[in-house]
């Protein structure tokens, strides 16, 4: 097999599938949301209108004011870029880390294979969202607190998935034939094995950045998260809880943002498993 | 029993053990002194000194450790600031509301879930399996917290069907229930669906209707033995989010369990209890791997003499 680079690993197979082309399309439009989420709001997410408190939605306010007679679309609108944020950045972070943890795990067996796995073993018994909660606790109930929260609980699981797809690429012939013909082990990890982990981490990237948005806006829902009166979802839905009674329209918008996003993050990740991965194709 | 479930069986309290020891680490790596915080803010450096001689905080962090452990192994969790004591008790009290919940979830889980994906299976690509696929993939896009305050919304505030918190009889289990078992239900659903439609496929599967076994037959006889065994060791390694979810669950229904107890420990800044409930939720987790890993054994005869 000649040297591959990881894009071009990417670059083949087949047409778009729909999963993918949903996925990608919403994805798009939480993405433009983000960029220009204060442009195209129609109020100011933080502006009270006491004559308007806990209005139901009108022409006016399609989804109502919240407690303080703040516009719900607006402050959705603009709290998008909040929770992109707190879904990508830990998503990259993890991904860095699982990928280094995996790859050096998988590929060098031995005594550091068995330290990286049995630590990655124990991590993985501590309920993900116990655990979040715990490191929320400890590093702060902020952004970056859940940053630092969301990245350490998904590093375990991609650690583990890579390592086991590395170790698997490892017995490949092509791998064992460029180390017999001399290339270092580096070259080998980031020249053959690297591009053919790819799809496999993409994938697993994709769907960890839906479970990054769930945990972000549960931590915001219990107060762990990010504090009012910045527009989170999570945040909003927490505030909402307390006049589901009275104005139960205050809940609707911020969970439907979160349900989309996580559908767009599932959707294309599945969109990708069908693409490169035909064998787990369920 | 075989010996790998004995094998495994053993690991638990060395897993234990790890996850303790990290606790410890990370909890003491918090910043602000923890003999000031049990001392409370009024207190004086005299009192402040005299807790931490009492709370053995004053010794090397290996001694402080070795305590630690050797209470632990006791069943004594340490000074909680809350409950001025060994929160074990007060932990235990709360345990049975969590189990009941998570079990309930489990049991729902096995009820709606693999039932749904056999059907979806059997009734491949017609109009209940897309259905069924439909309310998968919302499933595990809404968040449990948000399933749950609409369902109050619904049938709390707008029906007055169902209590919207607490833990007072069956009805106010219905909603926590379905709160925490819907992702569970979609993650098994799809995963049956596969597993029956892959086994569908197989040799003994063409044997069995060549001899003259109807779709019907051939499905109930020999592919849902060979296809629920999977599934059901899948619920145990979701365990992690069912008590993970349990937490937010607990929140939102003022439900007695340990994750509320949990999110008031934090609150409180109480560590004690933090890492105290966190163990139980770590025992919980392999509790219900090996009650999963046992039944694979039950129900799988080709494991029973290995």
């Amino acid at each position: 097999m000649p040297e591959m680079t990881i894009a071009s690993s990417i670059r083949r197979r087949a047409p778009i599938s729909r999963p993918l082309a949903i996925g990608s399309f919403l994805l798009a439009i939480f993405a433009a949301i983000s960029l220009c989420g204060p442009a195209i709001a129609p109020y100011d997410p933080t502006a009270q209108d006491l004559l308007a408190l806990l209005a139901p939605p009108s022409g006016a306010h399609w989804f109502g004011t919240d407690e303080l007679g703040r516009d719900i679309l607006s402050r959705v609108l603009v709290g998008t870029r909040i929770t992109m944020m707190i879904a990508l950045v830990p998503v990259l972070l993890a991904g860095i880390a699982g990928v280094a943890l995996g790859l050096v795990s998988g590929y060098f067996a031995g005594a550091l294979d068995r330290i990286v796995t049995g630590f990655v073993d124990l991590l993985m018994t501590i309920p993900g969202m116990v655990l979040a909660i715990a490191i929320v606790a400890i590093v702060g109930a902020n952004a970056v607190g859940l940053i630092v929260a969301i990245t350490l609980s998904s590093i375990p699981s991609l650690a583990r998935l890579i390592r086991g797809r590395v170790r698997e690429l490892r017995e490949e012939d092509y791998v064992s034939a460029a180390i017999s013909v001399g290339m270092s082990r580096a070259r080998v990890l980031l020249r053959h094995v690297l591009p053919n982990a790819a799809s496999v981490i993409l994938i697993q990237l994709s769907l960890l950045a839906g479970q990054a948005v769930l945990i972000a806006s549960a931590l915001g829902f219990l107060g762990l998260g990010v504090q009012p009166p910045a527009p989170e979802w999570g945040a909003m839905l927490g505030t909402g809880r307390q006049y589901i009674e009275v104005a139960p329209h205050v809940i609707v918008a911020p969970g439907i943002a979160i349900a989309l996003l996580v559908l767009a993050f599932n959707m294309l990740g599945d969109g990708l498993r069908d693409r490169f991965d035909p064998n787990l194709m369920r | 029993m075989p010996r790998g479930l004995l094998a495994r069986l053993a690991m638990i309290p060395l897993i234990v053990f790890g996850v303790v020891t990290i606790l410890f680490l990370i909890f003491k790596a918090v910043p602000g002194d923890e003999a000031t915080m049990v001392a409370g803010a009024t207190a004086t450096q005299a009192e402040i000194d005299n807790v931490r001689v009492q709370l053995g905080l004053d010794r090397p962090l290996m001694a402080q450790y070795l305590g630690h452990v050797a209470g632990l192994a006791h069943g004594d969790f340490g000074y909680s600031t809350t409950f001025r004591g060994n929160p074990l008790p007060y932990i235990l009290a709360r345990l049975p509301a969590t189990l009941l919940l998570t079990a309930s979830a489990i049991a729902l889980t096995i009820l709606v879930g693999i039932p749904a994906g056999v059907g979806a299976a059997s009734l491949q690509n017609r109009w209940p399996d897309l259905a069924i696929s439909g309310v998968v993939v919302a499933f595990l896009a809404v968040p449990n917290f948000w399933l749950g305050m609409m369902l109050i919304a619904v049938f709390s505030v707008g029906l007055h069907w169902l209590p919207s918190f607490g833990l007072h009889g069956p009805a106010s289990l219905v909603m926590p229930t379905l709160a925490l078992a819907a992702r569970l239900i979609a993650i098994i659903a799809r995963l049956t669906r596969g597993l029956v439609i892959e086994e569908m496929r197989k040799d003994y599967v063409r044997t069995a209707r060549a001899k003259g076994l109807s779709m019907r037959q051939a499905l109930w006889r020999h592919v849902l033995r060979n296809a629920l065994i999977p599934a059901i060791t899948a619920i145990g390694l979701e365990a992690g989010y069912l008590l993970g979810g349990s937490v937010v669950i607990e929140r939102l229904f003022a439900w007695p369990g340990i994750g509320d107890l949990l999110l008031n420990a934090i609150g409180n800044r109480d560590y004690t209890l933090v890492q105290g409930i966190t163990v139980l939720f770590v025992l919980g987790f392999l509790l219900i791997n090996m009650i999963v890993d046992f039944l694979f054994v039950l129900v799988n005869p080709r494991l029973r003499h290995a």
